[in-house]
């Protein structure tokens, strides 16, 4: 243990939390209808936008308009990014005269993309023409985000009786008011400190020693704000976060793992504003909290193990540096893994694929539980609350009581989207690893044999199905079945959850507030914290415990024993 | 339907607009004003031609330069459009032999003994196969050949090092470290290039 990672861990906690509260109030004002500061610029874009789009301003929308509006919307979205991806020779700023993606890589990295996930089949630079990058992937990066923060907000309302909102009006608030105003400053500062923006060919130079070497170009900065801001984590180039055009430095590094986690822990506090009682999103946050702790404890325990194989060739002793750049190293490579797979960035800084059995496994469990420790901008909270409403309804049946919360009952119709949206990602991680571990077109595209190599196909359905992005990137994924599983895999773990989730704003939104009396179940205690935690902790053991013993434990295990593969 | 459609359509197109055509194009604009030189790629020239970029290892394989790390990137390494890590896991035999044949290599390049310990990053390849930073351990370690080859004192060639070390951020964020590129520059600037 280095106390300059213990710095780093603490620094990082403590920036998160400070600027997490002020966004977080700004944020409530914001879907509260009061005045920001940037109103007198960006009032006048957004009215233009309704105005011309029809967009009624006054009326909350119902379930059935909000689902319809938000599916069209991303549908669109899919269509068009499919559109420009699959003809994008024929597009203007292409000067590395790219081809068009196949209709299979075109189809995932669409899905990908409006589903936040920002998977990737490809590696940027050998595959993304600059409008592809800037205009197509980047457009998606704001308002798959945006679609994020609309969701939670609407279930913020739901939950304290308000009417869930209009998915229009939430999404492009969020995009012009929170994303694009962050984006802008975080840009400036990113292209500061080295990370390229420009639109020129690729630099060919002659090398120091007389070799020559192409250097891949781009309009990096302003992509890469907005992939860590909006959580989706989609690389411009193939090396994500570890290139150092994307992240040159440990300050960016710093500014890059923060951005990460900023939008959702500010959700919390807004939703504490919301809930009229500030301890409710403090509840959340310390469920989280302490989840993270645990997480981001055994991932860099075990990778501060280093690989025993190496030092027996003669490599000094010390955590293993293969997949890390030498200026994130131990700690910084350990917090990015941890905070990048908790939230559903999915960005790295250093390669999954090669870290020690263990962390690998901590990476995949903090997927496979739902993105929920801090999570996705929007999606981490909707997500949690998954967990909460079940962890009140259990404690509800538990007591003897009527499942409570925030004063609303919890009844059949809840509990059943609740257990929808638990269900179907976690069937389809299962489910379409099972199947591909069972044909040769799933065990193809290997580059780890034994038990890793199953992690490399149980870590992509994961992170496709949890819309991370990130993956074990050994796997060679741009194939025909992984494409279309993924993909699949993806909209489900998506849709699946959002449609669910609305349905309780919804419904919760209309029902009868009761006021707590002296024997309810409080929500806003240490014990409701440690008791979200459990659930989150007990119900994705249950469920992928067994998966996690054929992967990460037994790779542990057998590395152990000094076996190879 | 038709209705919500054409809402769609125009949010997004505005929303396009705004995000992936202003956004980019203004941050490219204040990019190229006032900090052309790292939104172009923090490029190095030699008489107009560029040479390097500080930020991306290249490979220098000559024993007056220090090496960097091995790559991964493309299939000779180091290549500057296709950056990649190795992905291998612990338990990858690959890994194993290449990490092995490296330490070997560093070993004879750099005339240490079997017992002696090689650096870790010396060894493995990086995340982005561009990593163009060494540790102090390891550049230590080749400083006693690149001023045999120079033909100069080797304290000289440490205090270059000490010299091109970063320091970590503040004082907390990072650790020391050195940029190769940056070194090998130093180098020629202070003793000349090697005339082959």
């Amino acid at each position: 243990m280095e106390v300059f990672d213990m710095v780093l861990f603490a620094l990082f906690a403590f920036t998160v939390v400070v600027f997490g509260f002020f966004i977080g109030n700004y944020v409530y004002k914001i879907f509260d209808g009061k005045k920001t500061f940037l109103d007198p610029v960006i009032a006048p874009i957004e009215n233009a936008l309704f105005r011309i789009s029809r967009i009624n301003v006054e009326k909350s929308q119902s379930f059935k308009e909000y689902t319809i509006s938000l599916m069209v919307f991303n549908l669109f979205g899919i269509f068009i990014l499919f559109f420009i991806l699959f003809f994008q020779s024929a597009i203007w700023l292409n000067p590395q005269n790219f081809s068009n993606l196949s209709w299979h890589l075109a189809l995932n990295t669409a899905v990908s993309f409006v589903t936040n996930t920002n998977w990737q089949s490809y590696s940027g630079e050998s595959t993304m023409s600059y409008f592809s990058q800037m205009v197509g992937l980047g457009v998606q990066n704001f308002l798959s985000a945006a679609t994020g923060v609309a969701v939670a907000v609407a279930l913020m309302r739901g939950l304290t009786g308000r009417g869930i909102g209009n998915f229009y009006i939430d999404m492009t608030k969020t995009t012009l008011r929170i994303l694009l105003p962050i984006a802008f400053i975080y840009a400036i500062f990113l292209i500061s400190q080295g990370v390229i923006q420009n639109l020129s060919p690729y630099v060919d130079i002659t090398t120091i020693e007389g070799a020559t070497q192409t250097l891949a170009m781009g309009p990096v900065a302003s992509q890469e704000a907005i992939k860590m801001l909006g959580t989706n984590g989609g690389g411009f180039f193939n090396a994500n976060s570890a290139h150092p055009f994307e992240n040159p430095n440990e300050l960016t590094n710093f500014i890059q793992i923060f951005s990460i986690f900023l939008i959702p822990v500010a959700l919390l506090f807004a939703y504490g504003k919301f809930a009229g009682n500030r301890r409710e999103g403090i509840a959340i946050f310390g469920a989280m909290a302490l989840l993270f702790a645990l997480t981001l404890g055994s991932t860099y325990y075990a990778e501060s193990q280093g690989n025993a194989m190496l030092s027996e060739l003669g490599v000094e002793e010390g955590p293993s540096m293969e997949g890390k750049e030498v200026r994130f190293a131990l700690g910084a490579s350990s917090l990015f893994a941890t905070v990048t797979t908790a939230a559903s960035c999915g960005a790295v800084n250093s390669m999954h694929d090669s870290f020690s059995p263990l962390a690998g496994g901590v990476l995949m469990l903090q997927m496979m539980v739902g993105e929920v420790i801090f999570g996705g901008v929007g999606a981490g909270f909707y997500g949690m609350m998954i967990y909460a409403l079940l962890s009140m309804f259990m404690i509800g049946l538990m007591v003897g009581k009527t499942p409570m919360y925030l004063g609303k009952k919890i009844e059949a119709y809840e509990i059943k989207a609740v257990i929808i949206a638990l269900l179907l990602p976690s069937a389809a991680i299962l489910g379409f690893s099972a199947y591909a571990v069972n044909c040769a077109e799933g065990l193809a595209g290997l580059n780890n044999a034994g038990p890793h190599g199953l992690s490399e196909i149980l870590y992509a359905y994961t992170s496709a199905a949890a819309n991370n992005g990130s993956a074990f990137a050994g796997l060679t994924a741009n194939t025909p079945f992984y494409n279309v599983t993924l993909a699949i895999a993806m909209f489900i773990g998506r849709f699946g959850v959002i449609i669910p989730m609305i349905a309780i704003a919804a419904s919760m939104s209309n029902k009868k507030t009761y006021a707590l009396s002296s024997g309810s179940v409080k929500s806003d205690n240490t014990t409701f914290t440690v008791f979200l935690a459990c659930t989150v902790l007990i119900l994705g053991a249950l469920t992928f415990l067994p998966a996690l013993t054929f992967t990460a434990i037994a790779e542990h295990v057998l590395m152990l024993s000094g076996k190879l593969f | 339907m038709f209705k919500e459609i054409k809402k769609s359509v125009i949010l997004f197109s505005g929303l396009t607009l705004i995000c992936a055509l202003v956004y980019p194009l203004a941050m490219y604009a204040i990019g190229n004003s006032v900090f052309a030189d790292q939104a172009k790629g923090s490029l190095v020239y030699e008489e107009e031609n560029p040479v390097a970029s500080t930020l991306i290892a290249q490979n220098f394989t000559q024993p007056y330069y220090f090496h960097p790390r091995p790559s991964a990137a493309g299939e000779d390494g180091y290549d500057g459009t296709s950056s990649s890590g190795s992905n291998l896991g612990y338990t990858s035999q690959k890994l194993h032999d290449a990490v092995k044949e490296r330490v070997e290599a560093y070993r004879t390049e750099n005339g240490l003994s079997t017992s002696q310990k090689v650096p870790m990053d010396a060894v493995t390849t990086s995340g982005s196969g561009l990593d163009p930073h060494i540790s102090i351990a390891n550049a230590t370690i080749q400083a006693k050949r690149v001023a045999e080859v120079r033909g100069i004192e080797e304290n000289k060639v440490i205090d270059v090092i000490r010299k091109s070390t970063q320091q970590p951020y503040f004082g907390i964020i990072g650790k020391e470290k050195i940029n190769v590129v940056n070194l090998n520059l130093t180098l020629d600037r202070e003793f000349g290039k090697v005339k082959i």
